[in-house]
């Protein structure tokens, strides 16, 4: 029986049969979000009729015998930060309330051309510039495993909304580990692509060179199929890659890694990672080896700069990226009563629409590039983002796919890090540098840690346009780890339904 | 590193256009400060033979035909404006008064 727990490749195969319609199966998923949202707070728009509406025609075209798009007629939730036209838009930002995008961008154009049924736009922190949906100006979203905790960020609306079977799908953004981070806090799927693999056009800028919009999925080959729906070349995004998307589906179920060399980064094991999130790193390491693969131990000694240098390069590039919103075109505008100039009503406006952690970074970007410190800060970040590519190829050198924690941690308490910003930014410690080369990375589950009885992500990393890598090791790992276990991960978190 | 003061950062929110009350200056040089304590770590590293990087991509500049193709109507480029008059943006004063 196809149902809300069913993965996407069930409800794809279902619907194909008709043994389900989209206008069910998007219901069914619509009530379970009326059911436990209001615990879980996913989602900041809900477009029902618009979600029916997108179903109702999906299965008109396939009574009539159309030919339609593996994921026609399957559900998914959109991170906030990107445009759907007449659908609001926030950014999770204040200074965006209430602007519908008059475009859709191009990843929702390319699932509303599959026929991937949008049930609505899905919390996060504002501009994406957090690790917990804590710097929502929405509220913060809560962990489906425990109510009391984040489900990480800044994509945590979209990771919990998978986790709490609101939806088999999503799309987050991912620019220092906002995919992967959450995804590893709530126990699902998540992937960073190649940058440039999937374009950004219509996505509300944060870090140009670093941002990069990718799938959330609840197993890896579902992951794959949302994958190749919205990657390819796009020439409204002058930094799309031109190329074929890799053969990542057919990774997804090649289900075999013999002969494959797998890198374990030192720098990021060991001491300052949880004692459980290391035990099932080494469980997985495990499995890797009976499956056939090899492991090889490398070195990259220049990640402990990394997170200091993304900390530079992302308010930098944020703090020109986030000029456009002046309060002239679109957008807030606050204390324009004729009296005030455009630069007072621009810095009224900027005041009281951007939220605490956005002016922090803001201030923090201008600085780095101000006239006498422009060389000792955002010049010397570059330098570093130089030395961690650096590393990457020495390691790839040697390895076909590497591999590491996710987070150091287990999902963390709401409040917990809120009013220490440094603190905050350690949770991204092993997903930054992936960001800083460019290429792509998986958070897969890989079990609970005993202390806590929390998700675990395992991060597996590949070079530039080689993501397939990363699915075929994540799609042999996974069925190891189902078969060890004999259910799927989820089933071990709370029925939030239940719940009262 | 000198101290970040109360003046500097109310010279760089004046460069970002955020107001800020006196309260929050003080609060945020004070952050500002803890934050840069922790980044400037960069420097260690950062030697004068290591080339910069500023986008993981080296590609240049990507061109496309100029044909005109169909855009936002008026109306739609507008459909977000807190102000608008004559088929225009309304924005505040821009220029002193004469």
């Amino acid at each position: 029986m196809t149902n809300i727990h069913s993965t996407a490749a069930e409800m794809a195969s279902a619907l194909a049969a008709k043994e389900i319609s989209s206008v069910e199966l998007t219901q069914q998923h619509l009530d379970r979000i009326a059911a436990v949202d209001g615990k879980i707070h996913a989602f900041l728009h809900i477009d029902s009729a618009g979600a029916l509406e997108q179903a109702g025609a999906i299965d008109k075209k396939r009574a009539s015998g159309e030919k339609l798009s593996p994921l026609a007629g399957v559900p998914i939730a959109v991170k906030d930060i990107l445009a759907q036209k007449g659908i609001p838009t926030t950014a999770g930002s204040k200074i965006l309330e209430g602007w519908r995008p008059p475009y859709d961008s191009t990843v929702v154009a390319k699932l509303k051309a599959a026929g991937v049924v949008i049930l609505g736009k899905t919390n996060m922190d504002e501009f994406a510039m957090g690790s917990s949906t804590e710097n929502s100006a929405y509220g913060t979203t809560q962990n489906p495993w425990d109510l009391t905790r984040t489900p990480g960020g800044s994509s945590g609306g979209s990771a919990a909304a998978v986790a709490a079977f609101e939806a088999p799908l999503a799309i987050g953004t991912d620019t220092g580990g906002s995919i992967r981070q959450p995804a590893a806090l709530t126990g699902i799927v998540g992937v960073k692509p190649t940058y440039g693999a999937v374009s950004r056009y219509g996505v509300v800028a944060y870090s140009s060179s670093l941002d990069q919009v990718g799938p959330f999925a609840r197993t890896v080959l579902d992951t794959a199929l949302l994958h190749e729906a919205i990657a390819g070349h796009d020439e409204r995004d002058s930094t799309s890659i031109n190329a074929p998307v890799p053969q990542i589906v057919a990774a997804a179920k090649r289900l075999d890694v013999k002969g494959m060399k797998i890198g374990v980064i030192k720098e990021l094991s060991g001491s300052g990672f949880q004692a459980g999130v290391s035990a099932r790193i080494a469980e997985s390491i495990e499995l890797l080896v009976a499956a056939g693969a090899e492991i090889v131990e490398v070195s990259c000694p220049n990640f402990e700069y990394a997170l200091a240098a993304y900390y530079l390069i992302a308010p930098s590039e944020a703090s020109s990226n986030l000029a456009r919103f002046d309060s002239m075109r679109y957008g807030l505008r606050v204390g324009d009563d004729g009296s005030k100039g455009a630069e007072e009503v621009m810095s009224a406006t900027r005041e009281a629409g951007f939220g605490k952690e956005v002016k922090r970074r803001i201030i923090l970007g201008t600085y780095a590039l101000s006239s006498g410190y422009y060389d000792a800060y955002y010049g010397s970040a570059q330098k570093v983002r130089t030395l961690v590519k650096q590393d990457f190829d020495n390691a790839f050198a040697k390895a076909d796919v590497l591999i590491s924690p996710v987070t150091p941690t287990t999902a963390f308490k709401i409040g917990e890090k809120s009013n220490d910003p440094v603190a905050m930014y350690l949770s991204d410690i092993a997903t930054i540098p992936v960001n800083m080369a460019g290429i792509g990375g998986m958070s897969l589950p890989v079990g609970l840690a005993d202390e806590d009885g929390l998700p675990v992500g395992l991060q597996i990393m590949a070079p530039v346009m080689q993501d397939d890598r990363f699915y075929r090791v994540g799609g042999t790992l996974e069925a190891a780890l189902l078969s060890k276990w004999g259910k799927p991960i989820l089933s071990n978190a709370p029925d939030l339904a239940g719940q009262k | 590193m000198a101290a970040i003061s109360r003046d500097d950062v109310a010279h760089l929110a004046k460069l970002a256009r955020i107001e800020m009350t006196p309260a929050e200056l003080d609060h945020m040089a004070s952050e500002l400060e803890q934050i840069l304590g922790a980044v400037k770590r960069v420097q260690e590293v950062a030697t004068s033979d290591i080339a910069p990087t500023s986008h993981p991509l080296s590609m240049s500049n990507v061109f496309r035909d100029d044909v005109v193709k169909p855009s936002l109507t008026n109306d739609e480029a507008l459909s977000g404006a807190p102000a608008q008059a004559e088929d225009r943006f309304k924005v505040p004063q821009i220029l002193g008064e004469e």
